[in-house]
């Protein structure tokens, strides 16, 4: 069986947002949840990173002005029928 | 009279969708938004029966957006597709606030400290960083795209993508951190120990 090193703190806040995305292998969240089990720094980086996707998602938002959504809603309301088949994009 | 209920529909799902586009055009930037937004709307349009399942309509106008953003910046000349993707030194917003400790009334010092960045502070902090860090992170984590999806929407090797990620994450912690400096954005967070206002840290 091998044995693996430990891994520090650098290579650990390295890995956390990997580690939100699902995009660690095995043996990496191993080391992570290692890692993690006994470093409360770290888990408090993990704690933060979690907060900071949650802001990037919920408070970055760019609102239409009034007068931009008045001459898209209009452009919408023109728009003809939908032709038949092309590939997206 | 299916062309009818089809145009009720592509117009329902346009108009629902309307602000997370021009909000996605206006934030990978470099374009004029509207004209981006109403060009995705036609394409839409034209494509409209090859979309089938309903339940993808979002991801799939912005698919459309973004594939005719990324050939417009291409065309321009300013996708830098090939730019190689430099070295950022490590930094960490988390013991930088803890090092620094701008807040020192406070007890949650990290949550406090994101609080007060309003949704405009988040875009010009999106916006300050370089378009190969910025598409990345807002197609992943703003658009929830996953990262093989953004490697295709950017025509880009999957690898780059994720040193992107990895790079620009670090470059957003770091703006972050510059612009409540500069801005003065955390009470006493512009001026240093002596009262002179610093630059940034970057």
């Amino acid at each position: 069986m091998t044995v693996h090193e430990p891994i520090g703190c650098h290579e650990a806040v390295a890995h956390l947002w990997e580690m939100l995305d699902g995009q660690l292998d095995e043996l990496d969240q191993r080391l992570l949840d290692r890692h993690l089990a006994w470093c409360l720094r770290c888990c408090g980086e993990l704690a933060f990173a979690r907060e900071l996707r949650g802001m990037l998602r919920a408070r970055s938002e760019a609102p239409v002005p009034d007068d931009v959504l008045r001459r898209l809603e209009t452009f919408i309301d023109d728009l003809p029928a939908p032709a038949t088949g092309e590939a997206p994009g | 009279m299916l062309g009818v209920d089809e145009r009720t529909e592509l117009q329902r799902l346009c108009r629902q969708e309307l602000p997370g586009l021009y909000s996605l055009a206006r934030r990978l930037g470099g374009v004029d938004a509207e004209e981006l937004v109403q060009d995705t709307l036609e394409r839409a349009c034209r494509s409209f029966r090859s979309l089938r399942d309903p339940q993808a309509a979002c991801k799939w106008l912005r698919t459309i957006l973004t594939n005719l953003w990324r050939d417009r910046m291409r065309r321009d000349g300013r996708l830098p597709d090939e730019v190689p993707v430099e070295d950022e030194r490590d930094f960490s917003l988390y013991r930088t606030l803890e090092e620094e400790d701008p807040l020192p009334y406070s007890d949650t010092l990290h949550v406090d400290f994101l609080g007060a960045f309003s949704e405009h502070d988040v875009h010009v902090v999106l916006e300050r960083l370089p378009l190969r860090y910025r598409a990345p992170l807002v197609l992943r984590y703003i658009e929830g795209f996953d990262a093989t999806e953004v490697a295709t929407l950017l025509d880009l090797p999957d690898g780059t993508v994720m040193s992107q990620l990895h790079r620009g994450r670090q470059r957003f912690e770091r703006e972050l951190w510059s612009y409540a400096r500069e801005s003065g954005l955390v009470d006493g967070l512009a001026m240093t120990a002596d009262g002179a206002t610093e630059g940034t840290n970057a």
